[in-house]
């Protein structure tokens, strides 16, 4: 019994993580009806910035962060022009097929660059345990909780009241019909793509001091981020929020009752659950087409 | 101001136009009619960029615009109404009636606009807070057209306007749609299928029949058409 508090916190925050993932893949999915499957690389991408920053320059990876949100919306700026405005119109199939190349070409290019080593980011504080009644938790964890939050929450806020968040919103349900207002949608989906690698890329670099960086490091992210996109519905980000939290449960939870080595089978047969109990989701029939309404 | 000439049109390899020709003077009303699948939805698409023609010419203002993505014909000052009106689902009204003064040329004058909108469509001011996918079909679209004026243009296009709507709004529509040509200058090209509601309210009309352009005239000509009450004449006993 005593141990209940300390896995609703570790289930916070690690849902925290999980949600700033998957809030980046289902934005770009709810505006651009693209899975990307190279998500996970841009949180790989983040890590390894993160641990670069630290090895070479001693630089802490919350500074590292501020300097990531540039660095990575130019990224994803670039990314789409080379690779994602050329299918853009394209059948789900190519744009599929391109977004898992684009996952293994980067992949190869970590391997290449920096090996297939186990790297770490150890800042001083890595070892500090901060003990709050009967639970106990990472400084590492509370900052990468705290900062996903506000990064969604702003996020949510940008899409809702902001007018660019609105032209985003209205290319997402109708891109015809956005194009007519004079509203061009090649750019809307550039800004999408770039936010949401934004958004990835930061998460990247907040979990580098929690887990080793390697070049498929994204992989075991990613995953869980599709899993939590698909239990919130496509495209649905505040259903992203509570996919998160529940993925996150039952990755806290069934790692203390039947062993860590299990989690992932526990998460997988919630994903095929729901997929064949609600494919639109668990929270209820809200489509894609939603977004941010 | 508008001239359309030997557009040819194709879905891939599917030609759906063949050498369609039109023209729209300054403050006119004119519809096209056709029976389904003529191809009159595809040369309002082409017109407002949604399509590419494969051949053929677009003039507006004594400008080329075929070839030019709809983001920048709207600028042009050709606003186009889609059919089945195509609110942004999940925006309010007042978000969907401001998205559309979203191109440069008439963003600056957002605010004059929205008020001259209002007057001319109460419901826009009345519903503002609402989700457009949640008004009746009517209210969406007025909507929709207070929608496309939004934009400034010179030329408003409205793929039928009155489809699925009940008497009363029909009316309403057909009056505010005269007041647009009268009192804002702007000329109206529309799409409807019922010849006598569409030349009633047009000042002359085009007749298409499987993608080709088979008779213009002023609206008297066409209503005493035999060729008219073929065509629709054979529509409606089907
Ligand atoms: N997106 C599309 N892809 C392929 N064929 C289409 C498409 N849209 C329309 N068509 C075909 O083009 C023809 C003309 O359609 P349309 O322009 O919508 O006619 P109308 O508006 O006069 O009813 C029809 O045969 C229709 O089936
Ligand atoms: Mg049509």
């Amino acid at each position: 019994m005593s141990a209940i508090p300390q896995l609703v916190v570790s289930t916070i925050l690690l849902g925290g993580i999980y949600a700033l993932i998957a809030v980046g893949l289902t934005l770009i999915f709810g505006v651009m009806r693209v899975v990307n499957f190279a998500h996970g690389e841009f949180v790989m991408l983040g890590m390894y910035l993160a641990f670069w920053a630290f090895a070479l320059l001693a630089l802490d990876p919350y500074l590292v962060l501020v300097v990531s949100l540039p660095v990575f919306f130019l990224a994803g700026f670039a990314s789409y022009g080379l690779v994602m405005r050329p299918v853009i119109r394209e059948s789900h199939n190519v744009q599929i097929f391109t977004t898992v190349g684009l996952s293994i070409a980067l992949q190869n290019v970590a391997l290449v660059l920096w090996t297939g080593d186990f790297r770490f980011v150890r800042p001083a504080y890595y070892s500090v345990v901060v003990r709050l009644g009967t639970t106990a938790f990472n400084v590492s964890q509370i900052v990468a909780f705290a900062v996903a939050v506000l990064f969604t929450a702003a996020l949510f806020a940008f899409m809702r009241w902001s007018y660019a968040g609105k032209v985003m919103r209205a290319t997402a349900q109708d891109r015809q019909a956005a194009a007519l207002m004079g509203i061009d949608t090649d750019r809307v989906y550039g800004l999408t793509w770039a936010i949401g690698i934004v958004c990835v890329g930061a998460a990247g670099v907040l979990l580098a001091p929690l887990y080793p960086v390697y070049p498929t490091a994204g992989l075991q992210f990613v995953l869980i981020a599709y899993v939590v996109v698909v239990l919130g519905g496509l495209g649905d980000m505040a259903g992203a929020l509570l996919g998160s939290l529940i993925v996150a449960a039952v990755e806290v939870i069934g790692s203390y009752v039947i062993g860590t080595a299990w989690k992932e089978v526990l998460y997988f047969l919630l994903f095929i659950a729901v997929l064949l109990v609600r494919p639109a989701g668990f929270f209820g029939q809200r489509g894609a087409e939603q977004l941010g309404a | 101001m508008l001239t359309v000439e030997g557009l040819d049109v194709a879905y891939g390899d599917f030609q759906v136009l063949w050498e369609a020709a039109m023209r729209v003077g300054e403050g006119e009303i004119v519809c096209l009619l056709g029976p389904n699948g003529a191809g009159k939805s595809t040369l309002m698409n082409t017109i407002s960029g949604l399509l590419q023609p494969a051949s053929g010419r677009i003039t507006f203002l004594d400008q080329r615009i075929d070839g030019l993505p709809s983001h920048r014909t709207v600028a042009e000052g050709i606003a186009h109404v889609l059919e089945r009106r195509r609110l942004f689902p999940f925006l309010t009204v007042l978000d969907n009636v401001l998205l559309g003064a979203h191109n440069p040329r008439a963003r600056p004058h957002r605010a004059a606009m929205l008020a001259r909108v209002e007057a001319l469509f109460p419901v826009v001011r009345e519903r503002r807070s609402q989700l457009a996918h949640t008004l009746s079909g009517g209210e969406q679209q007025m909507v929709a057209i207070a929608r496309g004026l939004m934009a400034r243009p010179r030329l408003l296009m409205i793929d039928e306007p009155f489809l699925g709507l009940g008497p009363r709004v029909v009316r309403q529509i057909g009056e505010i749609i005269r007041r647009i040509r009268d009192e804002e200058g702007i000329a109206v090209v529309f799409i409807e299928q019922n010849v006598e509601l569409a030349l009633r309210l047009a000042d002359r009309g085009y007749i298409f029949e499987s993608g080709r352009t088979i008779l213009d005239g002023t609206s008297a000509e066409l209503l005493q058409s035999a060729e008219v009450k073929r065509i629709f004449l054979g529509d409606v006993a089907l």
